[in-house]
């Protein structure tokens, strides 16, 4: 097991190492230090001079990938690969094109972020699991094909659609909830509430639809044959024969996205004004701070990789059948 | 005088209607395939549905023939700047119209008094009448029709669907089967390349690149002359980065298949045989994966739509100045804050989105059960 999972990160180092990479040349080279300037600066007239003191101020200044005016090792050092790309590596983010410290930043914004993530999260896979076992009790009735239907319907809504309609709906018709804004502690609930339930809405349709088909495919074995036959209940065979078998797939097929929870929701985030990491990259988008989205793709990167080798993890814990070599 | 004009995604999308065109004489020539269609469009659901997807896609295709007005004709004034097309000529006079700013569906005056001078030449707070009516979406800020807007809006979002499958599906077929196949180290080369690819998180990728483009737009003014070409070579942009977000998941659907392929008998018979590798690839693993694309393409179809609207949204999609359902919903975060409340843009961006989507959906879950009838 430990030495599969060393593997496991072994190999998750050239991906890493070619991501790395690919943003540093997108960053740097298709968009030169100089384009960043003059986009922070104002794209029009703006002196040479201003440029130099931007680069240099924010330590942009370097050559790219070998410093022929440095000495001995710094020759590979003292380079903008080496300080912006190489560095972010051992999670040393350093700092913002608005020069404020990132890495204090994630630190600060991590907590909002989880506040919407994870209960959604968590309260998203009992509503969809529920919703997908009703529709294989009821299966092959009206109230199936209904489910099914409104599930389509569902998910052919746009998550902007959720998020505008719920916000002017529940917040400033209803002033059940504030518009946006966020509260640490207790407080927080208010401002969070609204957020988790969209979330949840969102992704109830296509989720159901996904864990129907896997219930079905479990009810339709010889096993739950045989429990009918023995003479359960519907009702029995659906919560102890098809529920837990039915939730390893389920289960093993999430896990992927626990890391990124971390990471937040863009649109979420920035709609109702939550201080966390999602909205963190958008601010970064939109004000085209590439420190920090070269941060975040790095991160959303680690966290996805993090995410494939639990997966596998929890394929071998889930079922004993699958060895790791 | 008009002069006719052919921006890079309208000869795309010839193209891929071209694709569609020698697939349905496929179709035709194979009688199993000409069942499994019969049998999908004897679902009411699919048949509906597909009636509406192929409505849009005319609507698209109609605002993807584009001339220039040289001297005035058909009521358009002469502007060497902007694209019009065959879609504006049929909407006349929607697309020259302009009023003063928002009016309501169907009212005939703007939608707020505004101080006007009477003929006595005291000052008298009124509603200002339209120039033309009814405005069946009303109007929007600078007064121009909504309705018109969000048809307009069809093309790019029907453009984006179309042209990003167009460039991701030979990509997933020519990595995915080989992988699938011959394993080894192909297989472990498109694995890392997909692997690598799906764990950057797309929204950044699509905002680099994006920022990318037009940073070689600005350095290179001479080659992109009007807005239209310039919106346009942004579209092709997120067509392409969107191709190669989605391409990951289309190949590893593909690439598992080919190798549950590879192991059956119909295929080991061929190797036995003496067939090359090529011409197993070819005439029996890529007719039996056919299926499996057309679901995913079809399943992605609706997706791409959905996240041309965020990704607008977000400032990361389309050109600002591009009629784009993002581009409306994007506006209409001020509409629905101001007092009273301009409902009418997002309203017409949603019900047509809605319809649209939906439509997809249906119609994909349609050529689902027609082609593994055990599903349900």
């Amino acid at each position: 097991m430990l030495a599969y999972v060393i593997k496991r990160i072994l190999y998750a180092i050239p991906v890493i190492l070619v991501v790395n990479l690919i943003t540093f040349l997108l960053y740097f080279k298709l968009n030169s230090p100089d384009d960043m300037a003059r986009l922070q600066l104002g794209n029009k007239h703006v002196t040479t001079a201003a440029i130099q003191d931007w680069k240099k101020e924010h330590g942009y200044d370097k050559p790219i990938f070998y410093n022929f005016h440095a000495s001995a090792l710094h020759h590979l050092t003292d380079t903008l690969f080496f300080e912006k790309s190489l560095k972010m590596l051992v999670f040393d983010f350093g700092q913002s094109d608005a020069n404020r410290n990132i890495s204090n930043d994630l630190k600060m914004r991590m907590g909002p972020s989880l506040a919407i993530a994870l209960p959604s999260f968590i309260l998203g896979i009992i509503v969809n699991v529920s919703v997908a076992l009703s529709m294989v009790l009821f299966r092959e009735t009206w109230i199936e094909r209904s489910m099914v239907l409104l599930c389509l319907i569902i998910m052919s809504i746009s998550t902007l659609f959720y998020i505008i309609f719920g916000q002017f709906i529940v917040a400033k018709w209803w002033h059940w909830v504030p518009l946006s804004g966020y509260s640490p502690g207790w407080s927080q609930f208010k401002f969070v509430i609204l957020p988790i339930l969209i979330a949840i809405i969102s992704s109830l349709g296509a989720d159901a639809r996904w864990y129907r088909a896997i219930f079905l495919e479990e009810a339709n074995k010889e096993y739950v044959q045989l429990a009918k036959a023995k003479g359960l209940s519907s009702m029995q065979i659906l919560l102890h024969h098809v529920l837990p078998n039915g939730a390893l797939p389920i289960l093993t097929g999430v896990v992927v996205l626990i890391p990124s929870l971390f990471l937040g929701s863009l649109l979420l985030e920035s709609f109702f004004g939550i201080p966390g990491l999602g909205s963190y990259t958008m601010d970064a988008i939109l004000q085209q701070d590439f420190a920090i989205v070269r941060v975040m793709v790095y991160l959303g990167t680690v966290l996805y990789i993090l995410g494939l080798i639990l997966t596998d993890l929890a394929y071998t814990y889930a079922d004993p059948r699958i060895r790791l070599e | 005088m008009i002069h006719w004009m052919f921006l890079a995604s309208d000869l795309l999308f010839y193209l891929l209607l071209l694709f569609v065109f020698f697939y349905l004489i496929f179709v035709y020539q194979h009688d199993h395939l000409q069942k499994i269609w019969k049998s999908i469009f004897t679902q009411p659901a699919a048949k509906v549905s597909f009636c509406i997807v192929l409505f849009y896609i005319t609507i698209a295709l109609l605002d993807s023939m584009h001339f220039i007005v040289l001297k005035d004709r058909f009521g358009f004034k002469a502007d060497p700047y902007t694209a019009r097309s065959v879609l504006d000529l049929s909407l006349m006079p929607l697309p020259v119209i302009n009023e003063e700013t928002y009016s309501a569906p169907f009212s005939k005056h703007l939608y707020q008094k505004e101080w006007m001078p009477t003929k006595t030449g005291t000052m008298q707070n009124l509603f200002i009448p339209l120039k033309h009516t009814p405005h069946i979406m009303g109007t929007n800020k600078i007064g121009q029709d909504v309705f018109y807007i969000a048809i307009k809006s069809i093309r790019t979002g029907v453009l984006l669907g179309a042209l990003t499958t167009l460039l991701m599906l030979p990509f997933a077929i020519i990595a995915a089967i080989p992988a699938g196949y011959f394993g080894g180290w192909i297989d472990d080369l498109v694995q890392f390349v997909y692997i690598t690819l799906s764990s950057i998180p797309g929204v950044l990728l699509i905002a680099a690149s994006i920022l990318a483009m037009q940073i070689y737009v600005e350095a290179h003014p001479n080659w992109f002359l009007t807005n239209t070409v310039r919106a346009d070579i942004r579209l092709l942009t997120l067509c392409a980065i969107l191709g190669l977000t989605s391409w990951t998941t289309l190949c590893r659907i593909i690439r598992a298949e080919t190798l549950k392929l590879r192991e059956s008998d119909f295929v080991l018979a061929a190797r036995a045989m003496g067939k090359g590798s090529m011409g197993i690839m070819l005439r029996h693993i890529l007719p039996n994966i056919s299926h499996l694309v057309l679901i995913t393409v079809v399943l992605d179809f609706s997706a791409l739509v959905m996240a041309e609207a965020v990704l607008t949204y977000i400032g990361v999609g389309v050109d600002p100045n591009m009629y784009s359902w993002g581009n409306m919903i994007a506006a209409a975060r001020l509409e629905l804050a101001r007092e009273p409340v301009v409902w009418w843009p997002l309203m017409s961006a949603f019900v047509l989105m809605f319809i649209f989507i939906l439509a997809i959906n249906l119609f994909a879950d349609g050529v689902r059960k027609g082609f593994s009838p055990r599903e349900r």
